[in-house]
């Protein structure tokens, strides 16, 4: 039983960094942006405008929720909480550390659900799932340009689901699991994923930034067509429920990518340098540090490329998914399939 | 054991009520999304028999992809008149309860019949992973796998054609 | 209740309303309606974008039928912003008119300032000094680059870059600046008058103006850089809202929208006022017809403005910046002050208006959205008999039914975008 009252505080533990993630994100994008375009950003609430994003949240907390008039409204009710919710659950796969050993010689893993030989799958499932929260509330708003929202929504996933699978599925074939832990393992001492899968990775990329509906994919939400899209008619902290699965969903995409292309907590050399034997603390800390780092980088190209990049029309979408991606993903595949057969 | 016999309860519970809903609900889409939480229920159960790849592909086709789909199309079709669709008592009815009522006495038979075959054998687990499964389809089972996967193609085709009546 | 009601002016009220829907869902679904709704599958849906939406800048309303995110028709509604200026002219002395039109373009006020100016000059016979004329084309350009600006970032913006509409915008702020410093008003300048402009530019201001158009150079750099060569803004743009020559001239189209469809008309050359016909620049014109032909188009129209600014800062001409002439021209305020025969002049021009001989005179400059005319029928008062605008925006709004049909949703977007319409001039 402490084992799942350990999981349980993992969980707990996992979900608050998630949602202050969010929050720093938020912020971030917000002075990142401004970065780019010549602007100052955000710099009144708090130093250097720190609490921004508090103060958003009570901003939107105060708000009043509106519902429209012939909405449906159970299901306008609860499609912002599926989104947070999957954004939020795929986090217990993820292995931000590998383990701290204790004195009784037991392993602490730092992931929620170490050892789940299916990690990857439950990232692609869950991702998945996350589209039912968009076409509900596209659907329950009783609004034509949220139903619009919802219907590219639906298409763009299934679509990028796929691309996304297919890389997936290769780099799992060159790192011999699907269990997080075992992949990041199989890629330890700098020999990533992203070596030998650019085409993978970069497959993998393109469709996270779609399944995360980040420009230049964020067509379920394109303010100049469809107003505000999927969330046209949503307010108050409803709506902050989604800008919020929103950024959840980057932080786990991107920390799915960096344990799939970018070798996870692993950093070559540098541990054996520093002395830090594996299972201590400072070891942990280190691999802490390491893995934000690269989820850093992920989510900076998130920032960067969406104030940088126009946003693609819906059929530009779907010809890149299904007649570039996917053939490209399948490709990738059978090469990576041959050379692994040959190789060993 | 007593955590997975109570989870047992809850999703066998869950799935049964979400089923229920998903034949009692007017509205398409609220059937739909009852019928999206018995695939999860159902995801659960194979979870409880440790079944984690099952479990997951469950989610991943049936809930993450085929339910989008009729949820998808129930959107865009925008069934109004749901009181137009409803059928009447008729002979469909009287066999799909026949069926139903044939269906259950076998499982009871079946369950009463071996009462050792009902909790999980260590072998049995280990048939639930990736590598196993994988491991029967492609081996023992290709040729049906890659007849399964012609006939889909051949269904895909069929679906475009359909689609796409306006052929230039 | 009922009774009440239909007897009072809510009834007319009521059937003008009805009136109009039925007219625009009769536009909506004369097109072959029964035979898509014989098949359950093809499902169409009436979209309606505006008055109140982000991308239709300002409160144009577009009624779009859709099957899928295909547009089947699509039919724009103006007059959402109709303020009644041609009635509003009649009861205003020439004098009076002019703050009006700078809520016209409200994109290029000064622009405006000087299409009035001179369609009012050129209906009493009269021209402005030659220092006025300078000052007047120098803001003209001003005001076409403030314009374009807009107009091309708000495009970038619909396609979904918003970066570069911020970088624009924020060029457009230094512009108002400069707007500020030329006339004391930054987006409502009213600098023209009859018989020349408000007031003298200083040479210190004129030494800003050449600064920042040295640095506005770079920015314009920027924007082509990040955007004339990536893909997904030229996916976007190219091969939407085709709109041939022909059709074109047909539909009466004037500005950067006709001289994107290759027809190389531009009044600055072909009926040159102010100083253009001694200005060297060239009518910049793109043969594809879409939507990017016209964002090119006013990229480098931004060059040639810039150009001529140039040549106009380097060769400055001297002298008074209003004419003399106490019938139509205000006096300035120090001769009103102290001359008698200025101060009635001032109070018969302030309250009676100057006098225009009777005829009927048009005036058309090349503003930055099109021809901008002003056909002016005066009756020898200080009022005009009439008064009618001949607005760019209404005119190209024209094309847009034929230029959206067959896009989709998202194409509706840079297809306003690359008409850049202004609600305030097409409303009038």
């Amino acid at each position: 039983m402490s084992s799942l009252v350990l999981t349980l505080i993992k969980g707990a533990i996992a979900l608050n960094v998630a949602l202050v993630v969010a929050a720093a994100l938020v912020y971030l994008e917000r002075r990142i942006s401004a970065w780019i375009q010549y602007r100052i950003g955000p710099n009144r609430v708090g130093p250097f405008g720190l609490l921004q994003p508090l103060a958003d949240v009570l901003k939107l907390y105060t708000k009043e929720d509106i519902v429209p008039y012939n909405a449906s409204k159970p299901f306008h009710r609860i499609a912002p909480i599926i989104s947070i919710a999957v954004a939020l659950s795929v986090l217990c796969v993820i292995a931000p550390a590998s383990y701290l050993l204790l004195d009784d010689g037991t392993k602490l893993f730092i992931a929620v659900a170490p050892n789940v030989n299916v990690g990857l799958l439950f990232y692609l499932a869950l991702s998945s799932i996350g589209v039912y929260g968009i076409v509900l509330a596209g659907w329950s708003s009783n609004n034509k340009y949220s139903l619009l929202g919802g219907l590219r929504s639906s298409a763009q996933m299934i679509s990028y689901e796929l691309a996304m699978g297919l890389a997936a599925v290769a780099a799992v074939m060159v790192s011999g699991s699907l269990d997080m832990n075992q992949i990041i393992a199989s890629q330890s001492g700098g020999r990533w994923n992203i070596w030998f899968q650019p085409l993978g990775f970069l497959i993998f990329l393109v469709a996270s930034f779609a399944e995360t509906n980040r420009a230049p994919f964020d067509l379920p939400e394109a303010e100049p067509e469809l107003v505000g899209g999927y969330h046209t008619e949503y307010s108050g902290m409803k709506f902050g429920l989604f800008y919020l699965a929103e950024y959840a969903n980057m932080f786990t995409a991107s920390a799915v990518m960096t344990t799939l292309y970018l070798g996870g907590y692993d950093m070559p050399f540098l541990p054996t340098l520093l002395g830090l034997q594996e299972g201590t603390l400072p070891r942990v800390l280190f691999e802490l540090a390491v893995f934000v780092g690269k989820v850093s980088v992920l989510l900076f190209l998130f920032i960067w490329v969406r104030w940088t990049l126009p946003r693609f029309r819906y059929d530009q979408l779907m010809n890149l998914g299904w007649r570039v991606l996917l053939p490209l993903g399948l490709a990738n595949i059978v090469i990576t399939g041959a050379i692994v057969f040959f190789v060993r | 054991m007593s955590l997975q016999v109570a989870l047992f309860f809850l999703f066998g519970i869950g799935a049964i009520a979400s089923a229920i809903g998903t034949i009692t609900r007017r509205n398409p889409v609220a059937a739909a999304v009852n019928l999206i939480v018995h695939f999860f229920m159902l995801a659960g159960l194979y979870l409880t028999l440790q079944a984690q790849f099952l479990a997951i592909l469950q989610i991943l086709v049936y809930a993450g992809a085929i339910m989008v789909l009729v949820v998808f199309v129930i959107m865009l079709l925008n069934l109004g008149n749901e009181e137009a669709l409803r059928e009447q008592f008729t002979l469909r009815k009287v066999l799909g309860a026949a069926i139903a009522a044939i269906f259950m006495l076998q499982l009871g038979v079946l369950f009463n019949a071996s009462p050792s075959q009902r909790y999980l054998s260590p072998a049995a687990a280990s048939l639930g992973t990736a590598e196993s499964i994988g491991q029967a389809l492609f081996t023992t089972y290709l040729f049906p796998f890659e007849a399964i996967s012609l006939l889909l193609l051949a269904a895909l085709v069929g679906a475009i054609i359909l689609a796409k009546r306006k052929v230039e | 209740m009922s009774d009440v009601i239909q007897l009072g002016p809510l009834a007319t009220l009521e059937r003008v309303r009805k009136v109009r829907q039925e007219k625009i869902y009769k536009e909506l679904l004369d097109r072959d309606t029964t035979v898509l709704f014989e098949d359950p599958l093809e499902n169409d849906m009436v979209l309606n974008m505006g008055p109140q939406h982000p991308a239709t800048h300002g409160v144009l309303r577009v009624l779009l039928r859709l099957d899928g995110e295909t547009v089947i028709k699509c039919v724009p509604e103006l007059g959402y912003l109709h303020r009644g200026y041609e009635k509003l002219a009649e009861n205003c002395t020439y004098v009076e008119f002019i703050p009006h039109t700078d809520r016209l373009d409200y994109l290029a006020p000064m622009s405006n300032n000087v299409g009035i100016a001179l369609a009012i000059e050129n209906a009493m016979g009269i021209e402005a000094p030659p220092r006025a004329q300078w000052i007047r084309t120098l803001v003209c350009e001003l005001a076409r680059i403030s314009s374009h600006l807009l107009a091309t970032g708000a495009t970038a913006m619909d396609v979904g870059a918003l970066t570069v509409f911020l970088w624009t915008f924020a060029e457009r702020e230094k512009l108002y600046d400069i707007f500020e410093l030329i006339c004391g008003a930054r987006f409502t300048t009213s600098y023209t008058r009859i018989g020349g402009v408000a007031n003298d530019i200083p040479d210190w201001v004129l030494r800003k103006i050449r600064q920042w158009a040295d640095e506005f150079i770079g920015q314009l750099e920027d924007v082509e850089k990040i955007l004339c060569r990536n893909r997904i803004f030229i996916d976007r743009m190219a091969g939407i809202g085709y709109c041939s020559a022909e059709k074109a001239i047909a539909l009466g189209l004037t500005g950067p929208v006709l001289r994107a469809s290759g027809v190389a008309r531009d009044l600055r050359r072909d009926q040159p006022y102010l100083l253009y016909d001694q200005l060297e620049f060239d009518v910049i014109v793109e043969n594809d017809c879409d939507c990017y032909a016209r964002f090119m188009v006013r990229l480098r129209e931004m060059r040639e403005s810039i150009r001529i600014i140039y040549q106009l800062l380097d060769h400055p001409i001297e002298g008074e910046v209003k004419l003399n002439d106490p019938v139509h021209v205000t006096p300035r305020k120090y001769e009103i002050y102290t001359k008698m025969e200025e101060l009635i002049a001032d109070f018969m021009i302030i309250n009676f208006g100057p006098p225009a001989p009777p005829g009927e005179t048009y005036t058309a400059i090349e503003s930055p959205k099109g021809e901008l005319g002003f056909f002016i029928v005066a009756d020898g008062t200080g009022y005009p008999w009439k008064l009618k605008i001949r607005s760019p925006s209404a005119a190209n709004l024209q094309a847009m039914p034929h230029m959206a049909e067959g896009s989709m949703v998202a194409d509706i977007v840079a297809i306003i975008g690359g008409i850049d319409p202004v609600m305030g001039e097409a409303d009038k």
